[in-house]
């Protein structure tokens, strides 16, 4: 049930009819009113046309992921409106542009029904066919602002933000607003919606989506050369750190620029190009969805033995194949983790909100300096394409990057001879040295077997000494990569594991568990390889919950994989039909499992 | 990449350049290749470059693939940074490898399979990056690890050691080059050094994509009667339409040009290529024109080799994208960051 600052607002329109600005000034309006927001967009594999929705959770209590329940349609999409209509909960209201007749048989009797003739006002009010399609969405708007108490002054403060430049365009929005906000007013006298009340709940808060918050974080990282293939849901992670370079990457004594970003001919290219920059000692990257994992995959496996950093950014969708580009999943865990043939496996960071992708990116340059070798970002398209409600980013200004172990030329001079590939430190990770560095330092960088000094090898022992050494560079990886977050509610001897995006319905899910006293302990991990700590944690306990969003339980076979788990101690809830996980599945399907017998 | 090591003693009258260093301080391991590739003569003919243009060893990047071409950057200059990528993978590596670092020198070996098969997506893309380097093509027409496939190269008409002859139309990493705008394109023969090592000074001098397509024959699998490919043929019907002089910066111009039939070439060190066309009415500065000249020579079963086009205006890669000079692992981390309370600023947006 909706409840003052806990209501579901969702916007049915079509693609490409600029609906998305208007969806964001809601959004970020009833943000300035200090109540959390969660902003979900649901969008189509297409330019224009096809339906898309978006989806705007108040909640007072600062949940993260989507809500299970729609209490106000705004059903603009003639397309997809019997659905849309169907989707509001019982009680709740459903608003439609009543320009033009409506089928009497296309009603609910347990919802409230709002015609406002949008196009109507719009067409009267304004000229030109784009002007009117984008006034009617600012329109509605206004309609919503009416229903549920939005103040107007926030409204036409943001408008004056956005529009500082275009003075016009502030009045004739604020005007389109009004046409809403007034026809609402004027004409609605059935039971309201709960009202959007001021609160203190979103200071020193920011909202944000996980692409944006990526490329923030390689700008801090000193991230240098980024090499891509433009791939949905990952691109608006290479515009973003496009536009923060053009900001901050400009060499002021020279004017030119301080990175360089290359669109590759496809990702095999791409993955090439970073491996050729890091070689180089740049700090490089690559933004990809699935489709470029498999691309890349010979590659990654050429930077896990011939030891070069890079750092990859997979926003996840939805599989196999091309499956749904536009839609979520978790489900390139283990195409990740042992991208490659032969002996491979990779590390891998799993954020769970853009604040993570934030803080992840300067973290993945670390450890891909620090351990040589690939390091993967994990996010999905819930997380790189939607409005998170996340703490403000922080960046400590005497944070020194860990550029690894790179030998100077002054420290190559004082060597006897240098040898690549050697275990001088004992944590399986050798001295390395940059092309054009010094003339002692050379070495020859390759795929082929090759020995602790760095030449080809056939020669059995040689080829396994180094393999073996990679393994302990595994070893020191685990105590590197960032340990899991875990909470304890009570004695339980059952537990929910996630990773990822799940992490919001997880949490949700066991508030809600909590209110009906079934009380389950947390863990989310944050990286592949797991810590010991992941360990400590399942042993603890007697079923643990790995909830996940794929078919195939890609974690849990992680998990079993690296640790040498009991299998049937690990209980799958797999979530992968496209949408972002919400709490209610989670507790749906714990519930079911306790009736199971399963104890909790 | 198999070696073996080599014996680091030399005739202490052995002549050294600029840098107080001998031919022997510019060899590599041992070739593993077969007795009589041709590829061991384009080892020697960079070798010789590299010494005469007094480059220092760690200066210079030796990049490949997959394949026998692909194993010689090991037999050569063992003071360099080499990277054997993967196979056809090459021209990214460099891509990536000159981004981050424009004061290195570049030399890209390739081979027929590993730039015309597997490699040709990222081969023309470099090529349409204008990366400034030298790529070189050693070409002979056939598979040589996996012993006697077709490669992509061979022609028409050509006969396996066993089996049909070739019936598809071969790519012509010339022409293929001239249509994608690469601004040095030469051809020449393993077999004929003197015309190789100016041709590959040039295009290590060249500021651009430069490309050496090399027929190297391969004694193994394709030196045989009714190769197109082979020592012999390639003698036949090889013809020299435009050869290079390589003229060092301030050294004075001594041998003799033919007015009309010469054309010097300056390139960014103050040095100069000095080009001299066999053929007076030959325009290596004119695409369209190479084109058909190269279609009709071809047609008439000729192949012909120098310094077939230039172009010495267009911009190279960094240049086109605007980068600093600085190699990027140089410049400071704290230059690469927002200025302090910048952050801040950055939020306000998201508010």
């Amino acid at each position: 049930m909706a409840g003052t600052n806990d209501i579901v607002i969702k916007i049915a329109t079509v693609n490409g009819t600029g609906s998305a600005s208007a969806n964001g000034l809601l959004r970020k309006a009833i943000f300035r009113m200090g109540v959390p927001v969660v902003g979900k967009n649901y969008f189509p594999s297409n330019i224009q046309g096809l339906p898309t929705w978006y989806e705007i959770r108040v909640t007072k209590d600062g949940y993260q992921s989507r809500s299970d329940r729609v209490d106000i349609m705004v059903a603009m999409n003639v397309q997809t409106y019997i659905q849309d209509m169907a989707a509001v909960a019982p009680g709740g209201w459903l608003i439609y542009d009543s320009t033009w007749p409506r089928g009497r048989q296309l009603d609910r009797d347990d919802i409230t029904v709002i015609g406002v003739p949008l196009s109507r006002l719009c067409n009267e009010r304004f000229d030109g066919v784009r002007t009117r399609i984008l006034m009617k969405n600012i329109a509605y708007v206004g309609v919503i602002a009416a229903l549920t108490n939005i103040d107007l002054e926030v409204i036409k403060g943001l408008l004056e933000e956005t529009f500082a430049e275009k003075q016009h365009l502030i009045a004739a929005n604020m005007e389109a607003i009004h046409l809403g906000y007034d026809y609402a007013v004027e004409n609605f006298s059935g039971p309201t919606p709960p009202r959007v009340e001021k609160m203190d709940a979103t200071r020193r808060h920011i909202v944000i989506d996980g692409n944006t918050a990526s490329a923030l974080g390689c700008v801090y990282a000193g991230a240098t050369v980024g090499a891509w293939y433009p791939i949905t849901p990952s691109t608006s992670l290479m515009d973003g750190f496009r536009a923060f370079c053009a900001e901050y990457r400009i060499d002021p004594e020279s004017g030119k620029r301080t990175y360089a970003i290359i669109q590759a001919e496809d990702e095999l290219a791409a993955i090439g190009m970073v491996f050729g920059a890091s070689w180089m000692g740049a700090r490089a990257f690559t933004p990809t969805s699935g489709p470029g994992i498999s691309l890349m995959s010979e590659f990654i496996g050429y930077g896990y033995y011939a030891e070069i950093p890079a750092v990859i950014f997979n926003v996840q969708r939805t599989g196999p194949s091309t499956g749904m580009p536009t839609r979520t999943q978790q489900s390139d865990i283990l195409s990740c983790a042992y991208a490659s043939h032969g002996d491979t496996k990779h590390v891998l960071l799993f954020p769970a909100d853009p604040h993570e992708c934030f803080t992840m990116a300067p973290q993945a340059f670390d450890l891909a300096d620090r351990l040589q070798t690939p390091v993967m970002v994990l996010s999905d398209l819930d997380i790189g394409m939607n409005d998170w409600m996340v703490p403000e980013f922080e960046w400590d200004e005497s944070y020194v990057h860990d550029r690894g172990k790179v030998l100077s030329a002054e420290d190559i001079e004082g060597m006897e001879a240098f040898y690549r590939y050697l275990d001088v430190d004992g944590d399986g990770i050798p001295y390395r040295t940059l092309p054009g560095t010094h003339p002692k330092g050379s070495y020859f960088t390759r795929g082929s077997g090759h020995t602790k000094y760095g030449a080809y090898t056939e020669n059995a022992t040689d080829y396994q000494e180094v393999i073996d050494r990679l393994d302990v560079k595994w070893e020191t990886a685990r105590q590197l990569v960032p340990e899991p977050e875990i909470a304890y509610s009570k004695f339980n001897n059952a537990a929910i594991l996630t990773v990822g995006s799940g992490n919001g319905a997880c949490k949700e899910a066991l508030d809600r568990l909590g209110e009906q006293n079934v009380g389950l302990n947390y863990c989310r991990v944050k990286a592949f390889p797991f810590s010991e700590a992941v360990r400590e944690f399942i042993d603890k306990h007697e079923v643990v919950y790995v909830v996940e969003q794929n078919r195939d339980a890609q974690l849990r076979a992680l998990l079993i994989l690296d640790f040498d788990l009991r299998p049937d101690k690990l209980v799958s809830l797999l979530h992968y039909n496209g949408i972002p996980m919400n709490a209610g599945f989670v507790v749906d399907k714990v519930l079911e499992e306790i009736s199971k017998g399963r104890a909790a | 990449m198999s070696y073996i090591a080599k014996p680091r003693i030399s005739h202490p009258s052995i002549r050294k350049n600029k840098l107080g260093l001998t031919s022997r301080d510019y060899e590599g391991a041992v070739s593993t290749l077969c007795a009589g590739c041709g590829h061991d003569s384009v080892t020697a003919a960079i070798i010789q470059v590299v010494f005469d243009l007094d480059i220092e060893p760690h200066m210079l990047a030796k990049m490949s693939g997959i394949g026998c071409s692909s194993k010689t950057p090991a037999y050569f200059v063992q003071q360099s940074h080499g990277f054997n990528s993967v196979h056809g993978r090459m021209p990214s590596v460099t891509t990536g490898a000159n981004t981050a670092n424009r004061h290195l020198t570049y030399i890209g070996v390739s081979g027929d399979g590993d730039s015309l098969s597997i490699g040709v997506g990222q081969f023309v893309h470099a090529i349409r990056r204008n990366v400034n380097m030298c790529y070189i093509i050693e070409n002979n027409g056939v598979y040589g690890l996996t012993k006697g496939q077709f490669s992509a190269s061979a022609d028409i008409g050509s006969k396996p050691k066993k089996g049909l002859p070739n019936q598809q139309e071969p790519i012509d990493p010339v022409s293929t080059a001239l249509s994608l705008g690469a601004t040095y394109i030469a051809r020449s023969f393993s077999g004929d050094k003197a015309q190789l090592v100016p041709l590959i000074k040039g295009a290590l001098l060249h500021k651009g994509f430069s490309l050496v397509d090399i027929i190297s024959p391969c004694v193994t699998f394709n030196d045989h009667e009714g190769s197109t490919k082979s020592y012999a043929h390639t003698r036949e019907f090889y013809n020299h339409v435009v050869d290079v002089d390589y003229i060092a910066p301030f050294e004075e111009i001594t041998a003799e040009y033919e007015q009309g039939s010469s054309m010097p070439v300056v390139m960014h060190d103050g040095s100069k290529i000095m080009l001299r066309k066999i053929d007076a009415d030959y325009d290596p500065t004119s695409r369209a024109g190479a084109f058909k000249y190269l279609r009709e020579r071809f047609n008439a079963g000729e192949i012909v080799t120098g310094l077939l086009y230039i172009d010495d205006e267009r911009k190279e890669m960094h240049d086109l994208m605007g980068n600093v000079d600085t190699p990027f692992a140089e410049l400071p981390m704290e230059s690469l960051r927002p200025p302090q309370g910048e952050l801040e600023k950055i939020l306000k947006r998201y508010r």
